[in-house]
């Protein structure tokens, strides 16, 4: 169970200046939990009290997790997790 | 149409059937035209709510400078306003617009400052808020991002225009900027039509545009209601503009950047869907957009020029 994690901006700081990660996990918390084991302090500037920060959202190849099972949305092989942050425009 | 004023012209937008863009039979795809609003784009809704509602409220009085952080389309819109009722605008924009965003606020009268290292409308929106505590009495800001009045006109106007022109609309696909058009129309065509759903399309910021540089200079837009979403799809920069180029190619339709993208997520919508009608709003025409010279060129990537920009 392959995922790549990718972030952007002040994200690839807490990942060793990278852009993207590979994770293992069956589950969106899974994967999360595996790339914070390798990188400590990841989980910590993605989530607050347990869930995603609000500030943040978490896109399961192009669709926002918090529309799908949030932390609990399956994974498979092969899916690509994107880590954004909220952006306005107008 | 007579109209007494520019300002009268806002709105009834015509809501144009996509035929070569619906997959099968008996799923439809309908692109509602913003661009066919006096400046070009669905801004011009809000605009006009915010300033009535404000000099109706004696918030907004003419010694005051209509004070607003924005990307383009709504200082362009308010410009408009400003200018049409006799009020000075000052603008605050991130510092990648494209450069039609700027001319088009000079041609009407608008002054521009621009929010120092802001590659994302966020800090605009920072910006504005500091200069509006340092001189309150000076300023008055419409806040499109806190101001009731931007859902309010698209529930009393473009969601009634949907219904109206499709009473079937089974989904509604705008993008993410404010939030006031998804909220407002899309809370209007749910009170209307139970069922509906409402899909957000919103930017891929990009590699150029880095993000943020910290979790905490992010930004919701208090009038968002998140809870009128069905659904949230991220649109890189790449498939936004080829679709923008092949909705100018196969519907002879000439939108606006962020047209691609919304159009790409009622797309896959689309394809997901045995029946039904999916509304596509197109927030702005093209024409801001031609100095990235997109319809003219063949390309595999993102043309330089438009790296990093803010189109959205």
């Amino acid at each position: 169970m392959a995922i790549e994690v990718k972030v952007t901006g002040s994200m690839q700081k807490a990942i060793g200046g990278r852009k993207s990660v590979e994770a293992q996990g069956r589950t969106v918390g899974a994967v999360i939990d595996d790339v914070d084991k390798r990188h400590p302090g990841f989980k910590d500037l993605l989530m607050t009290d347990g869930q995603i920060h609000r500030f943040v959202n978490v896109y399961l190849n192009d669709e926002d997790v918090r529309f799908l099972r949030q932390l609990d949305t399956q994974l498979k092989d092969g899916d690509v997790l994107s880590v954004l942050p909220a952006l306005a425009g107008g | 149409m007579l109209a007494e004023s520019i300002l009268d012209t806002i709105g009834n937008t015509p809501l144009v059937k996509l035929v070569r863009f619906s997959p099968k039979p008996g799923v439809n795809v309908y692109a509602k035209l913003e661009g066919q609003n006096p400046t070009g784009s669905v801004k011009d809704r809000i605009a006009i709510y915010m300033i009535r509602a404000a000099e109706a409220s004696g918030e907004l009085t003419p010694d005051k400078t209509v004070l607003e952080p924005t990307s383009g389309n709504t200082g362009i819109s308010l410009a408009m306003v400003c200018r049409a009722k006799g009020y000075r605008l000052l603008c605050v924009l991130p510092d990648n617009v494209t450069q039609e965003r700027e001319a088009l606020l000079r041609a009407f009268g608008a002054e521009v400052v621009y929010a120092e290292n802001a590659t994302s409308t966020n800090a605009a929106v920072f910006k504005a808020q500091r200069m509006l505590e340092a001189d309150p009495g000076t300023y008055f800001m419409p806040y499109q991002y806190g101001n009731a009045n931007n859902p309010r006109a698209h529930y009393e106007t473009t969601g009634p225009e949907i219904l109206r022109d499709l009473p079937e609309t089974d989904v509604f696909v705008a993008g993410l900027g404010t939030g006031g058009t998804l909220t407002g129309a899309g809370r209007y065509l749910k009170d209307n039509r139970p069922g509906v759903k409402v899909i957000a399309a919103v930017p891929h910021p990009g590699d150029l545009v880095q993000g943020l540089r910290a979790i905490e200079e992010g930004f919701i837009p208090p009038v968002l209601d998140e809870s009128v979403l069905d659904g949230r799809i991220v649109v890189d920069s790449v498939s936004a503009f080829r679709m923008t180029k092949d909705l100018m190619e196969k519907e002879a339709i000439f939108a606006g950047i962020s047209a691609g993208a919304v159009l790409t997520v009622a797309l896959r919508t689309a394809a997901r869907l045995e029946r039904g009608n999916i509304v596509a709003l197109l927030a702005d025409g093209g024409w801001k957009y031609l100095s990235t010279g997109l319809w003219s060129r063949d390309y595999g990537e993102s043309p330089e020029e438009t790296r990093g920009k803010i189109w959205w």
